[in-house]
């Protein structure tokens, strides 16, 4: 038990201060690597509670895939020398009160849910979830998501399709004088049309390019 | 008392697990410089020791007795940490691959998971490396291997889920039990094919070497490292490709099955078995290194999203669909 309350304690504090140090850490391309560790800490976690399944899925998809993509746009945004006054200058602070309303927001739902959890113990005995011992958590987890939930599974599925192709379809754009490969093209090209030899004239040369 | 007893014997478990296991990462090593040779008629490293068998050695000597050169303008701890994560991403992998009945350090019941995750945190020693180094080859290159490995993972998944639909199990001696009567590469040999293509392209091996492609980017994310801390990427990138070739084999070669459960081949150990699928799986990725030109980056992005996504999700309704339809789906 000793043990498993050490590794408690040093799990969550890495997740605190890293936390601390992704809004903290002037360099952006940190902030993300505080991200990820939080994000590695917390899985961490939920695989110390014997939530196993959650916490590799929380691995394979915040940062295997969404902190990739995450840190490969920060990159790109040239962000070496962010000393500049963008973050330290006093004038641009008109989001500061829209932050600031944010995260009142925030912490009073904070407080409303740890709160309920606190006054009312057997707000979660009520659901119908029945936690069945005897079966691994996956099979659990899969037992109520495609079969107890399975509707509201499948809408929020459609609604992350939809959002994705409202995505596309915001992004895309047809742009002209675009060169593209067309593989069929390159792949069906033959000798015959691919090579022609030329009789060159003596000091004329060839125009072969046009 | 008892803590000490149990770090103790982790650590004596952990050290048979690990030694061997960079032991056959230097041979492999060999192994690939000696089929690349042998396919271009060549002799390949064969001076150092028989057979040239501690050419590794005599490389990793030279590697620890040169100088480690950080650039000035790079990012130092990142720059350092790189090779330190691919190296240990790299190794951790190998606590849940089984050798055996009950031969496992860590028998989680998510063992498979658990090798994706950690093969899909591999790309991160690639990319702080390559953004770490501040400079424009081994930038482009992190660039280009992050958006590789994201996409062959994709893939590598459903591949994944298609093992996983016959076997009913996260637990990695679980999918090989669940082959005792067929190896899975039989009814999911197109889904082999497509795992052992991704898989060149997860662990950056040519012809998807692009991340370090020499003729383009000098040596990718890799330019301005030297002396052991490039070493520790090439071990970990080898260690990284010995790990996909056990999950080739776990997943559809049946582990450490044996092919025919005769006499004969009863005899030989389960261990020996997976070993020697592990190897014909590596000397195909040798010989693939080795007759294959390098794609183009356009090609690899339309070979992962717009070929193998699609077919290997037909595949999951097929395999799904017949387990339904014939009721084979494993219960429990």
């Amino acid at each position: 038990m000793i043990a498993h309350a050490i590794f408690f304690y040093v799990f969550s504090i890495i997740a605190v201060v890293s936390a601390v140090m992704v809004t903290v850490s002037k360099n952006t391309v940190h902030s993300v690597f505080f991200l990820i560790l939080d994000f590695i800490s917390i899985s961490c976690l939920f695989i110390m509670i014997g939530a196993e399944f959650l916490g590799m899925i929380m691995l394979i998809v915040y940062v295997g895939a969404v902190a990739v993509l995450f840190l490969f746009v920060v990159m790109m945004l040239n962000v070496a020398q962010q000393k500049n006054q963008w973050f330290i200058s006093k004038e641009n602070s008109n989001h500061i009160p829209i932050g600031l309303l944010i995260s009142v927001i925030i912490f009073f739902e904070l407080i409303i849910v740890i709160g309920g959890w606190k006054y009312k113990p057997d707000l979660f005995d009520q659901g119908n979830l029945s936690i069945v011992n005897d079966v691994s958590n996956t099979h659990s987890l899969g037992m109520v998501l495609y079969t107890d939930y399975i509707h509201i599974f499948q809408i929020s599925g459609m609604i992350l399709l939809i959002a994705m192709i409202g995505a596309i379809v915001l992004t895309f754009r047809q742009r002209e004088g675009v060169k593209k490969q067309s593989y069929l093209k390159q792949i069906s090209r033959e000798r015959a049309e691919g090579v022609e030899v030329v009789e060159v004239a003596s000091n004329r040369g060839v125009k072969i390019d046009d | 008392m008892e803590y000490l007893d149990l770090i103790f014997q982790e650590t004596y478990k952990i050290l048979f697990l690990m030694v061997p296991v960079l032991v056959s990462v230097a041979m492999i090593v060999w192994l690939d410089r000696r089929v690349w040779a042998f396919v271009q008629k060549r002799q390949g490293p064969n001076v150092v020791g028989p057979f040239g068998l501690l050419q590794s050695l005599a490389d990793a000597l030279k590697y620890i007795f040169k100088e480690i050169i950080i650039p000035a303008s790079s990012n130092k701890i990142i720059f350092i940490l790189a090779p330190i994560i691919t190296m240990t991403l790299a190794l951790i992998a190998w606590a849940v691959i089984p050798f055996g009945v009950d031969q496992v350090l860590a028998d989680i019941n998510v063992g498979i998971l658990y090798i994706f995750a950690v093969s899909s945190l591999g790309v991160y020693g690639i990319i702080m490396g390559g953004w770490a180094s501040n400079s424009k080859y081994p930038f482009l290159g992190s660039i280009r291997s992050a958006a590789q490995m994201v996409s062959y993972e994709v893939s590598i998944g459903i591949i994944i889920i298609n093992v996983l639909l016959c076997v009913g199990s996260l637990n990695l001696s679980d999918i090989v039990l669940a082959q005792k009567d067929m190896w899975f590469v039989i009814p999911l040999f197109p889904m082999f094919v497509i795992f052992f293509i991704s898989a060149l392209a997860e662990t950056n091996r040519p012809p998807f070497d692009l991340p370090e492609a020499e003729a383009e980017l000098v040596a990718g994310y890799q330019t301005e490292y030297s002396g052991m801390m490039y070493a520790m990427f090439w071990l970990g990138e080898y260690a990284n490709i010995l790990l996909m070739c056990a999950l080739g084999s776990i997943l559809f070669l049946g582990g450490w099955l044996s092919p025919i459960e005769l006499y004969p081949f009863n005899l030989i150990p389960g261990t020996l078995w997976l070993i020697f699928k592990i190897l014909f799986l590596f000397i195909l990725f040798a010989l693939v290194k080795a007759i294959v030109p390098r794609y183009r980056y356009d090609q690899l992005m339309r070979l992962g999203w717009k070929i193998f996504l699609p077919l290997s999700l037909t595949y999951v309704v097929l395999t799904a669909s017949y387990l339904f339809y014939f009721n084979l789906l494993p219960s429990n």
